[in-house]
């Protein structure tokens, strides 16, 4: 017994004795570890980004390591900080901006960084509605942009054409998509008419900015840790019933949180489907039928024309470590430059469907063609940059924002079943929500 | 007979009830992952399609990272380190409070028992702090040494310890039989198959460890099969479901085989202690 | 219980305990103090700043509707879940110890599925029940659509409860089964003979003899059961419904690790373990006395 476990133990050093020899093997560059969420395709990208840039210098090697989902990485990469092992650098999500900022000296903010590492990282360049979101209120850039979507209308021209609807002009309002979902549900041309991913984010956060109605005082938190929510107004309830409305007629139906109904829009299922962006890949390999991709669709009622929608994704931001040396913020910074290049935004943006994140890019990708090529695809930057940003539509800066999502969808989820009223759900959410706002304000002034 | 009739429709039913879901990842493993994502699977595997598993063990793996055959050998070696460790240290620790009389025996005991199920989630970031301390983040000893610390075996060895008679123990020692003789040659061999019975029930443990290893190994060379699985089931990205599906069989495959090797012992290991 | 012989010496026995002893308080009793001296405070996630708040996170707790919303929950979860894998496993094991042709294969195919991981579970449930993708689940839609309702399961509270009980009993019945029939065997075959008899047969047999001798591997069964449904259930849960839909199926583990992992509350997380840790620390104890009680 005894002796097979000393076999066992020492295969497994065996094991890690190998991977030993392999990273030290490697220490005449600074190495420097990159954790992220991507998977699958995009994943891909990450790996090719970091060949990329180790190809491109010879003082850093980086490594890309995937650490699960983006809570998963959060998580990670808290623990790991509080353990003194935090990595370089953190893909975080965008809704863990709010509780960066409030990390103090776990990270090193992307002005210091580009500052200590001699690199410009300036924030101009970067498109107004992915700069507002990362940027501190004097202008000054926390983290990196880098894997930017936004919330858009998927729909199977098919389905459009079957329900005796244009495929080529889908409904821009919501009185308009109203009468669309019901025209396709008299015409059974589908399953479902309408469906929808991320109910907060989309629903209601989306929806916030491009009608300019505030989600939370102080400019949606970016003035201050004492913001308050404020979508339970009349024009959120409308929203709401209007759903729960479609929800009864059977137009449209609750699919769950996250990205959980994505797959039912190459199926065939729904005729409408609210998604990332960056599920254009997806979409165009897995779907047998015409699709379209449009902006999403606004209530005249509440706004003449709509402002720019907001992003969703992650940013990239560099941590601290005990004993982690100039040369490795160097490289960080080094890494962060070469990130915001032209031809590598518009590559990660032609390759994965996520926005180009620089003027530069974007108009690198026109350039290419790559927008003649695959009509549609600049629908997201183009619903990002029209009208102007305002203190509606920069983003959210909240403090435990995920939190707040859930307790927002598990109201809505009341609400469709018929438990409560909109406008009871979303003051119930307000008022929980608050609750965890506070308590994250005392959290961080402790 | 009508007794024996109703035994068969009872237990056929339930074999199905387990068949038939794990048959539906084998035969999904086979057809197209686009039809899967559709919900299209059909119960009947597409023969044509079982390349997808010479695709998976012969591929460079998931996401350019680990191949497949590695990640099961990470996972064998994890398993087999857990069942081990944690028998032959439980086993000692029963030995000692079955068969001694020491200061605060007792205290061990229930210091040992109290914490017996105090669940990952609660503990994860301190451990994860205690860890790094020892230097083990990133290592294979970190990926195990953890997870050796647990009470139930300690539990199951004192029961079947308690159990051996009085009688066989004063015979041993008659002979001249020292602690350590009396261990090796009359209470391992005495109680060989609860071990082996620990051994299956250790082995499927380690095997199906998931939120563990996603922590504390950041890197991918030492990233388990179940780790790899719900990494390749992605976020906002293509699930190829095919080759989910097979890697899915593959890991299926060792822990059911040593259930199946093992489990004349199995069976027969949960009942002696309780006799 | 104490056994009259034993080995002299102390410096041998604790060198025996030392190692398991190490591990109990590296891994397991450090952890758990420092969950108790979390609960006591306010932490940023980052762990820079940490004030002492006595037991407000308590009080928070317990003050809080949906918290003790979800202690029933999970109450009524975790018998549901040992009482439908047991009873499935009941009548599998008492048959498949019956002398009937073909009981060794009978048990090897239930046996098996203790090795399918939690994980892979969840994932095989999805493609069953799943409303729009599910083998089951589209025609169960079609099906209740004619009643004018819908299988939605992620809308639909009780039908969320539902699939979660069902997946997550499912990957416990070939655990218990092995308990079962492993109990079903020590029972020496002298006993089941004399009762043949005297005429016991069938449900009777089953009734007045298996039954009392099965009770005392039921009674720990249902303690295992009970911790199991408690907490390993969280893969499976977390997978399928991540608590949802509204909190429907949010059990108290996964609501720990929710306010952990996921909202970067550490303090009322903590606060949640220490209850947990005391919940089960009195199940355990409820569990010795009763062996205890039975043995003497």
């Amino acid at each position: 017994m005894k002796r097979r476990e000393v076999i066992a133990a020492s295969a497994g050093l065996a094991v890690s004795g190998l991977f030993g020899t392999r990273s030290s093997a490697q220490s005449a560059r600074t190495p420097i570890v990159w954790w992220h969420a991507m998977t699958a395709a995009n994943a891909e990208q990450v790996n090719r980004v970091a060949a990329d840039f180790n190809a491109s210098q010879d003082r850093a090697e980086i490594t890309a390591v995937y650490k699960g989902t983006y809570p998963d990485l959060l998580n990670a990469t808290i623990a790991a900080f509080r353990a003194g092992q935090a990595p370089h650098v953190a893909q975080i999500f965008e809704v863990g901006t709010g509780s960066m900022l409030a990390a103090g000296k776990a990270v090193k903010q992307n002005w210091q960084l580009a500052q200590e590492a001699g690199v410009t990282i300036d924030p101009a360049q970067f498109v107004p509605a992915v700069r507002g979101y990362y940027s501190l209120p004097d202008g000054r850039l926390a983290s990196m942009p880098f894997n930017s979507s936004t919330a858009v209308m998927w729909y199977n021209k098919d389905a459009f054409a079957a329900a005796g609807l244009d495929p080529e002009q889908p409904p821009a309002t919501w009185p308009g998509l109203v009468s669309a979902c019901a025209q396709l549900k008299a015409k059974n041309a589908i399953e479902v008419p309408m469906m929808t991913s991320w109910p907060s984010w989309i629903q209601f956060e989306q929806y916030s900015a491009i009608h300019d109605l505030p989600f939370a005082t102080e400019a949606d938190g970016f003035n201050g840790l004492g913001a308050e929510l404020v979508f339970n107004s009349p024009a959120h309830a409308r929203h709401l019933q209007r759903l729960m409305d479609m929800s009864r007629d059977g137009t449209f139906r609750y699919g769950g949180r996250g990205d959980a109904p994505e797959n039912l829009f190459p199926a065939g299922t729904a005729a409408i489907m609210f998604e990332s962006s960056g599920n254009r890949g997806l979409y165009s390999r897995t779907s047998k039928f015409r699709w379209g991709e449009a902006m999403l669709p606004f209530d005249p009622a509440v706004i003449a024309a709509p402002n720019n929608a907001i992003i969703g994704g992650a940013s990239l931001w560099a941590m601290t470590a005990p004993n982690r040396t100039a040369e490795e913020y160097r490289a960080v910074g080094a890494l962060m430059a070469f990130i915001a290049e032209p031809d590598q935004v518009a590559l990660w943006h032609q390759k994965t469907g996520y926005i180009p994140t620089t003027e530069a890019g974007y108009e690198l990708s026109r350039q290419q063609g790559w927008y003649e090529q695959n009509p549609g695809a600049d629908i997201p930057i183009r619903q990002l940059t029209r009208g102007h940003v305002t203190d509606n539509s920069r983003g959210l800066r909240l403090g435990r924002l995920p939190e707040i999502r859930t307790i927002l969808e598990e109201e809505i989820e009341r609400a469709l079943q018929g438990e409560q009223t909109a406008q009871a759900a979303l003051d119930r959410a307000v008022e929980r929500g608050n609750k965890v706002l506070r308590d994250f304000q005392r959290s961080v002034r402790a | 007979m009508r007794a024996n009739w109703l035994a068969h429709a009872v237990l056929c039913c339930g074999v199905l009830l387990f068949l038939l879901p794990v048959w539906l990842i084998f035969a999904g493993s086979t057809q197209l992952s686009h039809s899967i994502a559709r919900g299209e699977l059909s119960l009947l595997p597409h023969l044509s399609g079982l390349d997808v598993y010479r695709r998976v063990l012969l591929g460079p793996g998931v996401n350019g990272e680990a191949s497949v055959p590695h990640m099961l050998m990470i996972s064998a070696c994890m398993a087999l380190a857990i069942a081990f460790g944690k028998i032959a240290v439980s086993l000692l620790s029963a030995y000692a409070v079955a068969f001694f009389r020491f200061p605060f025996r007792m205290v061990a005991f229930w210091t040992i028992f109290l914490t017996l199920m105090l669940p990952v989630e609660v503990r994860i970031v301190p451990t994860y702090l205690v860890m790094s301390d020892l230097g083990l983040i990133n290592s294979f000893g970190g990926l195990t040494v953890p997870l050796i610390a647990s009470a139930t075996a300690t539990l199951l060895f004192r029961q079947v310890f308690l159990a051996v008679p009085d009688e066989l123990m004063e015979a041993a020692r008659m002979d001249g039989a020292g602690p350590w003789r009396f261990l090796v040659d009359i209470l391992i061999p005495v109680s060989a198959a609860n071990i082996a019975a620990l051994f299956v029930i250790l082995f499927v443990y380690g095997w199906n460890q998931y939120l563990w290893p996603l922590l504390v190994a950041t890197d991918p060379r030492l990233d388990t099969v179940v780790v790899g699985i719900v990494r390749m089931i992605g976020v906002e990205s293509l699930t190829p479901w095919d080759e989910v599906m097979a890697v899915a069989t593959l890991a299926l495959l060792p822990p059911v085989a040593v259930v199946l090797l093992m489990q004349r012992w199995f069976v027969k290991g949960l009942t002696e202690g309780e006799k | 219980m104490e056994r009259r012989t034993i080995f002299p010496g102390r410096l041998l026995p604790a060198a025996l305990v030392a190692p398991q002893l190490l591990l109990t308080v590296v891994f397991f009793v450090w952890p758990a103090l420092h969950a108790c001296w979390m609960s006591l405070h306010s932490e940023d996630p980052f762990g820079l700043a940490s004030v002492f708040v006595g037991f407000d996170n308590y009080a928070a707790l317990f003050g809080d509707p949906l918290y003790i919303a979800t202690v029933a929950r999970t109450i009524v979860f975790c018998f549901a879940v040992a009482s439908i894998s047991m009873l499935v496993a009941l009548p599998l094991a008492v048959f498949a110890d019956a002398d009937i042709r073909g009981r060794a294969v009978y048990r090897t195919l239930l046996i098996w599925p203790y090795a399918v991981a939690p994980a892979l579970a969840a994932v095989l449930w999805i493609l069953l029940v799943h409303p729009q993708i599910g083998l089951l689940g589209r025609p169960l839609d079609r099906l209740l659509s004619l009643a004018g309702g819908h299988w939605d399961y992620k809308l639909n509270g009780g039908q969320a409860l539902l699939v979660v009980v069902l997946a997550s009993a499912w990957k416990q019945v070939s655990y218990n089964f092995i308990f079962l029939l492993a109990g079903l065997q020590s029972i020496p075959r002298a006993v089941i003979e004399a009762a043949q008899v005297d005429g016991a047969r069938g449900w009777r047999r089953f009734r007045t003899i298996l039954l009392p001798l099965l009770s005392p591997t039921l009674f720990f069964l249902l303690i295992v059961n009970l911790v199991y449904a408690a907490f390993d259930t969280f893969g499976t849960i977390q997978a399928m419904t991540q608590g949802g839909p509204a909190q429907a199926t949010q059990t108290l583990v996964v609501k720990v690790f929710r306010d952990g992992h996921d909202n970067g509350d550490l303090g009322s997380s903590s606060a949640q373990s220490v209850v947990l840790m005391l919940g089960v620390i009195a199940l355990t104890a409820a569990q010795f006395r009763f062996l205890g009680r039975q043995r003497h």
